[in-house]
C-alpha cells in the first residue's frame, strides 16, 4: 500500500490517519521491533498506527527535544548501526502498517542518497521525512527518491512564507508534515492554535494530505487535531510511554490515540 | 592583477561594506558544493530575513560608519602588526609578523564579528541574543556587545568547557549574560551550537542567533567572513608598509574558521601569498583524538552547511578533541572546504604538544602570551619558517591572548606544583 492509499482509506472512513514515531534501536534493536509491532497492533478493540515513523538515531538531533534526544542517544550507545534500519523497516512493513523513515540529512548523505533510497525501498519503506533538508537543497535526494519510488516528506512551519509553502508542497509527496509550533519535538500540554492556521494555509497550496506533529500527547489532542488535519503525528509521548510501560503500554496508548482519531469520524458532515 | 592594483582596489574597502570580490557564494550560499542551508524549515524565514537585512546594512553608509566607529573607539582597531624577531629566530630565521588581534577589546578577534552582528540585531528590532561559545571568547565578546547595546544575552556553553574556562564564565556573568551549561552529547562546542539552534527555533521571532564563527547556514559564513575581513585588509597594508612587499605566507588557526577566513581574504587575490590554516591535531591524527576536519575529515552536513567534518562510518558526528576549547569542533566553515578543494589555501594539523611548545616560546621570546588557539598558528609558523628559510616573510594571525588559558598552561607545564590554581578550586 502507498501513503496515498493509506490517507485515501482513512479519508473514506472520515478520519485522520494516526502516525506514530519511535527511534529505531531504542532501547535495543529487538526491543524496538517489539515496540513498533505494539504501536501498530493497538488493543483488541481498536487498531493502532496507520503509518509508522521509524527514526534514525543521530548524534546531533537539533530538531528534537530532550525526550527523543535521550532515546536516540540510548539507541546509539547500545550499538545501533544504520544498516540495521532496513531490517526494522521490513518487520514494520510485515505488520501491514506503512513504514516511513525520519532522518537527519547527514547519515543519508554519508550512506549515499541513491543507495539509501534503494535499500529503503527494497525493505518496504515508503518514504522519508527530512527535518533538516529543505527542497532548496534536495535535488540529489529528489532524484534518488523518484528513482526508487519513495515519497519525499518535507516539513512546513508556522514561519513558512506562502512562497515557501507552495514550493515545499510542490516538491513533496505522500504527505506534508506540519510542525505545529515553533520549537523542537516534545510532548506539550496543549495543541498549539497555530496548527490549525498552518494546515489551512498549507491546504491552499496543495491536495497532499497534511499531518500535524509536535506536541500531541493525549487521545484528546489527537481527536482535536483530527478535526482539521489528515494525519496526527505522535512521537515524544510514545517514547515516554515505552519507557514507562514497555510494549504493552505502547499498544494500549496506540489504541487510545486510535480511538481519538476516530472519535469525530461520524460527526464530520 | 598585480600586487599594486589589488592594493588600491582594497584600500577603498571599509569594514562590513559590500565589496564583491569574486569570492562570494551563490545566492543560496554555496561555495562550490559546500555551504548552503541544511536547516529546519522553521528557521529558513529567519535566515532569509537576516540575509536581506545584512545586504541592506552593508550597503548603508550609516551602518558602515557606526560599525567603523565602534571598531575604532570601542574595540581599539586597527590592531598593530608586530615583528617577532626573537621568535622568528626559531622559525628558520624567517621574518615573522604577528597580527595583534589579542590586543582588541575582550582579547580576541571575536569582537569584530560580534559588534557587526549586534548592530544588525538592533536594526532588525530584536531584543534577545543567543550565542554558543567554546573557549568562552565568543561568549565574552557577545556578552560585551549586548551590555553595550542593551540587549538580553544567553550563552550556551558545553559543560566540559565551563570547567576548562571557568574564568570566562565568570566574565560573561559579570557582563550580565546568562550562561547555560550544556551537558548533552560531548558537552563541548558542537553541543552548545545544537542547544542554541533549539532555542532559536522556539524563539526566532524576537531572538537573533549570534553565531561566533564562519560556519553554519547561509548567510553566516559570508557575513562572519566579511566582518573579519578587516583583519586581512589591515594586515596587508601593514606588511606592505613594514617590508615593502607581500608575505610568502599568511598563517592562522582554524576552529570554525573565522579568524583564518578574515585574514586570508586580505590576500586571497595575491596568488603569490600562500594561505595556510592550522587545525587542532590534538594527540595526533593517528590517535583519532583531534579537531582536524579539513586535514582528516570527509564532506557532510553539520549545523546548517555542507563542509568537511569528523564523522564515523554511519555519518554520526564524531567528538572532536583539542587542548584548546576554541578548536575543539568536528566541523569547519564551508568556504575553507572550498579553498581546500581548489587548492587556494592549504591546511595542516599541529598537535597539542607542538602548540604548547609555541605557546611557551612566544611568551619567552616576545613577552606575549597567546591564546592556545593562536599558538597552533604559531606552531605552523615555526614549521613553515623551517621549510622556507631566512628569506621568508610570514604573517601570523595572533587571534587572541592567553589569559583565559593560564589554568591549562599551569597544569600542562606544571607551573604551580601545588596545583593551587586548578579549575576545581576556582569554582
Ligand atoms: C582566540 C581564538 N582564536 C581562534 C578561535 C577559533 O575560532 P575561529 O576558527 O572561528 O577563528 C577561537 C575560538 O574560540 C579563539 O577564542
Amino acid at each position: 500500500m502507498s501513503l496515498h492509499e493509506v490517507f485515501r482509506d482513512c479519508a473514506a472512513q472520515r478520519r485522520a490517519a494516526l502516525i506514530g514515531y519511535l527511534p529505531a534501536g531504542f532501547p535495543t534493536v529487538p526491543d524496538s521491533v517489539e515496540l513498533f509491532r505494539a504501536m501498530v497492533r493497538g488493543d483488541g478493540d481498536t487498531a493502532g498506527c496507520d503509518v509508522v515513523e521509524i527514526g534514525l538515531p543521530y548524534s546531533d538531533p537539533v530538531m528534537d527535544g530532550p525526550t527523543i534526544q535521550t532515546a536516540s542517544g540510548e539507541a546509539l550507545r547500545n550499538g545501533f548501526r544504520v544498516r540495521q534500519l532496513f531490517d526494522i523497516v521490513s518487520t514494520v512493513a510485515e505488520t501491514g502498517a506503512a513504514p516511513v523513515v525520519m532522518t537527519y540529512w547527514n547519515p543519508v548523505h554519508h550512506y549515499g542518497p541513491d543507495a539509501f533510497a534503494r535499500d529503503l525501498a527494497a525493505a518496504g519503506g515508503l518514504g522519508v521525512i527530512t527535518p533538516d533538508l529543505v527542497p532548496d537543497e534536495a535535488d540529489e535526494w529528489l532524484a534518488a527518491a523518484r528513482q526508487h519510488r519513495l515519497d519525499r516528506i518535507f516539513l512546513v512551519a508556522p514561519s513558512s512564507t506562502e512562497r515557501r509553502l507552495a514550493m515545499t508542497a510542490g516538491a513533496g509527496s505522500g504527505f506534508l508534515y506540519a510542525a505545529s509550533v515553533m520549537g523542537v519535538t516534545g510532548a506539550r500540554d496543549s495543541v498549539s492554535g497555530s496548527a490549525r492556521e498552518l494546515v489551512r494555509r498549507t491546504r491552499a497550496h496543495t491536495e497532499l494530505p497534511v499531518g500535524v506533529g509536535l506536541g500531541v500527547r493525549t487521545a484528546e489532542h489527537a481527536a482535536e487535531v483530527a478535526q482539521f488535519a489528515d494525519g496526527v503525528i505522535v512521537g515524544s509521548a510514545f517514547v515516554e510511554r515505552a519507557r514507562q510501560d514497555g510494549a504493552a503500554g505502547v499498544a494500549e496508548f496506540a489504541a487510545d490515540l486510535g480511538r481519538g482519531v476516530r472519535r469525530n469520524s461520524t460527526s464530520i458532515p | 592583477m598585480t600586487a599594486r592594483d589589488s592594493d588600491t582596489a582594497r584600500r577603498a574597502a571599509t569594514p562590513g561594506e559590500a565589496t564583491p570580490d569574486g569570492h562570494d557564494p551563490d545566492p543560496g550560499g554555496h561555495f562550490g558544493s559546500y555551504g548552503g542551508r541544511f536547516m529546519p524549515e522553521a528557521l529558513i524565514a529567519a535566515q532569509d530575513e537576516l540575509a536581506d537585512e545584512y545586504e541592506k546594512a552593508r550597503n548603508d553608509p550609516e551602518f558602515v560608519a557606526e560599525l567603523e566607529r565602534l571598531l575604532r573607539d570601542y574595540a581599539g582597531r586597527p590592531s598593530p602588526l608586530t615583528e617577532a624577531e626573537r621568535f622568528g629566530a626559531h622559525a628558520g630565521g624567517a621574518r615573522v609578523f604577528l597580527k595583534r588581534e589579542d590586543l582588541n577589546h575582550t582579547g580576541s578577534h571575536k569582537i569584530n564579528n560580534v559588534l557587526g552582528q549586534a548592530l544588525l540585531v538592533k536594526r532588525m528590532g530584536k531584543r534577545r541574543v543567543i550565542a554558543e561559545t567554546g573557549a568562552g571568547q565568543h561568549g565574552v565578546a557577545t556578552a560585551t556587545a549586548c551590555a553595550l547595546l542593551d540587549l538580553d544575552c544567553v550563552v550556551y556553553m558545553g559543560a566540559t568547557d565551563t570547567e576548562r574556562q571557568a574564568l570566562n564564565v565568570a566574565r560573561m556573568r559579570l557582563l550580565g549574560a546568562e550562561v547555560r551549561p550544556v551537558d548533552t552529547g560531548s558537552a563541548t562546542l558542537k553541543d552548545a551550537i545544537n542547544e542554541a539552534l533549539r532555542d532559536w527555533v522556539a524563539n526566532v521571532a524576537d531572538t537573533h542567533y549570534l553565531l561566533g564563527t564562519a560556519a553554519g547556514a547561509h548567510p553566516f559564513p559570508l557575513m562572519v567572513r566579511n566582518l573579519h575581513r578587516i583583519i586581512g585588509e589591515e594586515s596587508r597594508e601593514q606588511v606592505l608598509r613594514h617590508t615593502g612587499g607581500l608575505p610568502d605566507a599568511v598563517v592562522a588557526c582554524v576552529g570554525g574558521g573565522s579568524n583564518a577566513i578574515g585574514i586570508f581574504h586580505g590576500f586571497i587575490d595575491d596568488p603569490g601569498v600562500r594561505l595556510v590554516g592550522m587545525e587542532a591535531g590534538g594527540h595526533g591524527l593517528d590517535s583519532g583524538e583531534h579537531g582536524a576536519a579539513l586535514t582528516s575529515g570527509t564532506p557532510g552536513t553539520l549545523h546548517g552547511a555542507r563542509s568537511y567534518l569528523l564523522q564515523d562510518e554511519d555519518g554520526q558526528i564524531a567528538e572532536a578533541y583539542s587542548i584548546s576549547a576554541g578548536l575543539d569542533y568536528p566541523g569547519v566553515g564551508p568556504e575553507h572546504a572550498w579553498l581546500a578543494d581548489t587548492g587556494r589555501a592549504e591546511y595542516r594539523a599541529v598537535t597539542d604538544d607542538e602548540a604548547m611548545h609555541a605557546f611557551r616560546l612566544l611568551s619567552r621570546t616576545e613577552g606575549i602570551i597567546p591564546a592556545i588557539e593562536s599558538a597552533h598558528a604559531l606552531a605552523g609558523a615555526l614549521r613553515l619558517g623551517a621549510e622556507l628559510g631566512p628569506e621568508a616573510v610570514l604573517v601570523v594571525n595572533l587571534s587572541g591572548r592567553g589569559d583565559k588559558d593560564m589554568d591549562t598552561a599551569a597544569q600542562y607545564f606544571g607551573l604551580v606544583p601545588e596545583a593551587g590554581i586548578t579549575g576545581e578550586d576556582q569554582r
